[in-house]
């Protein structure tokens, strides 16, 4: 377990580290002039010194070098190129909060009602349960999130003024886009649930249980779920990352100040150091995802977390 | 002996998309307390189909227990109608059941101990520590040994044979009147098949639990049944003790499988004995003799009409126009290679 | 027991090649997939539907009177009517024909990217899986870390660079790392029929490793390519949309249905129609093709065949 815990470590390190890198010489690579926007007005010295100050006169390789030094040693990830002076960090920071509590609530209640449906669909399989929860699901999974959001917004700000169209602050403001984010995990948990229960139904250890006199509760937590949750667990960092894709277009529709609008209008504005340091972050955000996923996996499913030793 | 089981006129069909598949037809037989009965026949015969409906575990549709089956437990109550409630109480205490496969026949995620007491807590109503301590002693029963250690293993820790006993510990842990055991040795090497069958026997004979062995080997049913019943396209097609079957069978189907079991004194040259064709679809209505097709002996009758049931002895009989007095008779010695050691 | 006449005991030729005659008839794998569809009512619905879809691409712009670029600063926003049937956009264009021609390049970018995707996935895995040891090794080692970065950074990310924003450099910020998935699946099947003995027996004839791939290798994973494709093509078809809703992708006065949606968004309280079509379009077409695949799937399983 110690070793698999290790392994998963290092490859975590692994790809950050080649992202970083991936998207440092990407956003050094685009032709022109980063500062170019700035450069029109003003006299050739001042620019210089700008030049200077984000170091962009030096080779590439140098300003790599230093990138990385000041991202692992401080956490520094360097001066808004449109906005100088705004720390990319602390931008990142503060907005990830906002994005963050939308992010949480959504995956939240993604997993909880996703799994439940799924649960359902298994167990009433081919009746009107089961049709109606693939239904929700197939929706949730192949319309996108600007459809549902839009959809959710019209109904509920338009036509029938419950809640606040755009803008952030109060509880109120998280709900639609809540709604709206939490629709694709709850539609992929759904379907996903809904195969492995089906599945481990078959099972043979499952014949068994019933030919031990098992009730039918015992029979589904204990034997059932137990074995049908296991898989779900590995789809769980994929899914943290769709909850942040998906917040760029929820965030725009809603108007809410966080990471993802800021995101795109750092993109739009082609301040390259904003951009290199939001995809870092969220680079490390996937990947711990993605590392937490495989050592809960590895904790809860027994085969991996005792080893093997036969007689 | 009092009978535990009576199985009469059983009749289980399947529906499925392409109609209704008649998987056992008009099957009867009895089990005595302490008895151990062998069904032997192909894949597809209906045994497995028989002894899972003698726990009710088919699932029911597709599967139909036709009106007029009955299987009657203990001489009072017919397992047919047992409600769910009953049945709960049924499966694991008055009968319980092993596998084929023990890998896939254990929970993954339960470590082998919780698997044991899961039945003493339902049908003894013990606690955890009770439990605990009863399914040290049970794997002790089965010969596993450091069962301290074992029993918070989890199944992916245990080699194939040990399995296969925790299996049987869980099967016997309330002292069932009945153990059905389906195929239990065929996914095991030959050395442990040898050392399952011997623990069963042993515990046929310590609690005189009566034992439904389901096999389509009968190098395995030679060291063990009392009474071996031969099926057949969902029928019974010969029925007798040990050495009846054995040693004075008359139908061409039991004398095919006897042939086919291979022996130590075959002569290097010689083929194995294989029966040709396969067994019917049996979704088809059956004119005559279900083995006709494949029968050496096949007559005209055959074809025609089913056989009429042939009582040799009290405890020996079969279903084959062979044994009109009108047929040409064959000579079983000519025609069964050499004999089994039983 | 009655009487039966003797004759009825004389012995019968028995054939028992007829014996093993089958009740019911034989066929073929493909035969028996595509029977199994046609009984899935929705798959066929949604096959319909999708064949709509394409003719409509087609021939829309055609049929509407009016060019996609045309400007008519007389009929600015202007809700579905009669001589606009889908309404027109803030410039006055004729939605109807605009929400077509998207059609056509949402739904070429979609197909063109999963089969990019899968000829390249294919190719890989079977590589790997046919070569097996240390080139399998590094060449999954390199796909999963592939694998593992984010797809829609990496298509953000190469957007940016690449920023020419014609179909060329779209799909290959699309494709870049949308390979890998099939390329893993693609392997896994290999080296399960790679295992069976056919392939042992024709490696020791001595037939060619290029052969064995296309001639064995590859027929046996076309099903589960096929299922892999028809799911792929809505990602593609959401991952432009995505693209272009954040901006990076179709520029005016080319469009997509992503970006006739992005531009529709922002007023789309005011002209709700103006982001009902594009979006009807895209979910029913994201939606179509996953059930198809759905039904592929159930259709192509070797282990449902009845």
């Amino acid at each position: 377990m110690g070793r698999y815990i290790v392994k998963r470590i290092i490859y975590m390190l692994l790809t950050l580290f080649i992202i970083t890198t991936i998207t440092f010489f990407l956003m050094h690579s685009i032709p022109g002039d980063p500062l170019a926007h700035m450069a029109k007005n003003l006299p050739e010295q001042v620019k210089a010194n700008y030049y200077k100050k984000y170091g962009l006169d030096q080779p590439v390789i140098v300003q790599y070098g230093k990138f990385l030094k000041n991202v692992f040693t401080e956490g520094n990830l360097g001066e808004s190129l449109r906005y100088p002076g705004r720390s990319v960090t602390e931008t990142v920071l503060n907005n990830s909060k906002v994005s963050g509590r939308v992010g949480v609530q959504a995956i939240s209640l993604g997993i909880v009602i996703g799994i439940t449906l799924g649960i359902i669909a298994a167990l009433f399989r081919n009746k009107w349960p089961d049709y109606l929860v693939m239904f929700i699901a197939i929706l949730g999974v192949t319309v996108p999130s600007f459809i549902i959001a839009s959809l959710l917004q019209y109904t509920f700000t338009v036509k029938f003024q419950l809640l606040p169209t755009t803008g952030w602050g109060d509880m109120k403001h998280t709900i639609l886009p809540t709604i709206a984010l939490a629709f694709s995990p709850i539609a992929t948990y759904a379907r996903y649930m809904r195969s492995n229960v089906l599945e481990v139904i078959n099972q043979d250890y499952i014949l068994t249980a019933q030919a031990k006199g098992v009730g039918t509760f015992s029979l589904i937590t204990k034997h059932i779920l137990r074995n049908a949750i296991l898989p779900v667990i590995t789809i769980l960092g994929p899914q943290i990352a769709g909850i942040f894709t998906g917040s760029f277009v929820i965030e725009r529709i809603f108007g809410i100040p966080g990471l993802g609008s800021y995101y795109i209008t750092s993109i739009n504005d082609r301040d390259y150091t904003m951009i290199i340091g939001t995809t870092v972050f969220y680079a490390a955000i996937f990947v711990v995802a993605q590392l937490v996923t495989d050592i809960l996996y590895g904790i809860v499913d027994p085969r991996i977390r005792v080893s093997n030793d036969n007689e | 002996m009092e009978k535990i089981l009576e199985v009469k006129d059983l009749n289980i069909s399947f529906h499925t998309y392409a109609g209704e598949v008649k998987a056992v037809r008009g099957v009867s037989f009895d089990l005595h307390r302490g008895e151990s009965l062998a069904i032997v026949g192909e894949s597809g015969c209906g045994k497995t189909v028989t002894a899972k409906s003698i726990m009710r575990l088919l699932k029911e549709p597709p599967a139909e227990i036709k009106p007029g089956s009955q299987i009657i437990f203990d001489g009072k109550e017919d397992i047919v109608k047992m409600n769910r409630k009953r049945l709960k109480s049924f499966r694991g205490a008055d009968v319980s059941m092993i596998f084929q496969d023990p890998m896939t026949s254990l929970n993954p995620t339960m470590t082998v101990g919780k698997q044991i007491m899961e039945t003493l807590q339902i049908h003894k109503g013990m606690n955890k520590t009770e439990a605990k301590k009863e399914a040290i002693e049970l794997l002790k029963i089965v010969n596993i040994p450091n069962p301290e250690v074992r029993i918070n293993n989890y199944p992916h820790q245990l080699s194939g044979g040990m399995r296969q006993r925790v299996m049987i510990a869980m099967a016997i842990s309330c002292n069932p009147k009945i153990l059905i055991a389906d195929e239990p040795t065929t996914a095991l090497d030959v050395t442990i098949q040898a050392q399952i069958m011997d623990l069963l026997n042993e515990l046929k004979d310590k609690f005189n639990t009566a034992i439904i062995l389901i096999t389509h080997d009968l190098g395995v049913v030679a060291n063990f049944a009392d009474k071996v019943q031969v099926m057949y396209a969902g029928e019974i097609i010969e029925r007798g003790t040990r050495e009846e079957i054995f040693y004075k069978s008359m139908h061409p189907y039991t004398w095919a499988l006897l042939n086919s079991v291979p022996r130590l004194d075959t002569e290097s040259k010689q083929e194995l004995y294989s029966l040709g064709g396969t067994p019917p679809d049996l979704i088809l209505p059956l004119k005559g003799c279900a083995f006709s097709s494949r029968c050496e002996y096949a007559m005209e009758i055959c074809l025609e009409r089913k056989p009429e049931t042939t009582q040799l002895s009290p405890t020996h009989s079969l279903c084959c126009w062979l044994q009109h007095p009108d047929a040409p008779k064959v000579n079983r010695s000519e025609v069964v290679r050499g004999e089994i050691n039983g | 027991m009655e009487a039966i006449p003797k004759d009825k005991f004389r012995r019968v030729e028995i054939d028992s090649k007829e014996a093993e005659k089958m009740a019911r008839p034989q066929i073929s794998y493909w035969q028996d997939a595509w029977r199994r569809l046609k009984t899935n009512k929705v798959a066929i619905l949604s096959l319909i539907i999708l064949f709509l879809i394409v003719i409509m691409s087609i021939i829309g712009p055609i049929i509407s009177g009016y060019e996609y670029e045309e400007v008519d600063p007389k009929s600015l926003n202007q809700p579905p009517s009669s001589e606009h049937w889908f309404g027109t956009d803030e410039l006055g264009r004729d939605l109807f024909s605009r929400v077509w021609q998207a059609g056509r390049v949402s739904i070429i970018i979609g197909i063109t990217g999963a089969l990019i995707s899968a000829i390249v996935g294919t190719i890989y895995g079977g590589i790997a899986a046919y070569f097996g040891g240390k080139v399998d090794n590094i060449m999954m080692r390199i796909v999963e870390i592939l694998y593992s970065i984010p797809y829609l950074l990496v298509v953000i990310l190469v957007s940016i660079v690449t920023d020419s924003k014609s179909l060329g450099s779209m799909l290959i910020a699309l494709t870049l790392t949308g390979w890998c998935g099939t390329a893993r699946m693609v392997r896994g099947q290999m080296l399960q029929i790679k295992s069976q003995e056919y392939i042992m027996a024709a490696e020791t004839l001595g037939v060619k490793p290029s052969k064995i791939i296309i001639r064995h290798l590859i027929p046996n994973v076309l099903n589960v390519l096929i299922v892999s494709i028809s799911f792929s093509i809505p990602n593609y078809i959401f991952s432009e949309s995505f693209l272009s809703f954040i901006g990076l992708g179709i520029q005016p006065p080319n469009t997509s249905w992503g970006a006739l949606a992005s531009a529709a968004q922002q007023k789309f309280i005011f002209y709700p129609y103006q982001l009902f079509f594009p979006g009807l379009m895209i979910a029913l077409t994201m939606l179509s093709f996953t059930l198809l695949g759905d039904g592929l799937r159930d259709a192509l399983d070797p282990r449902l065949r009845e």
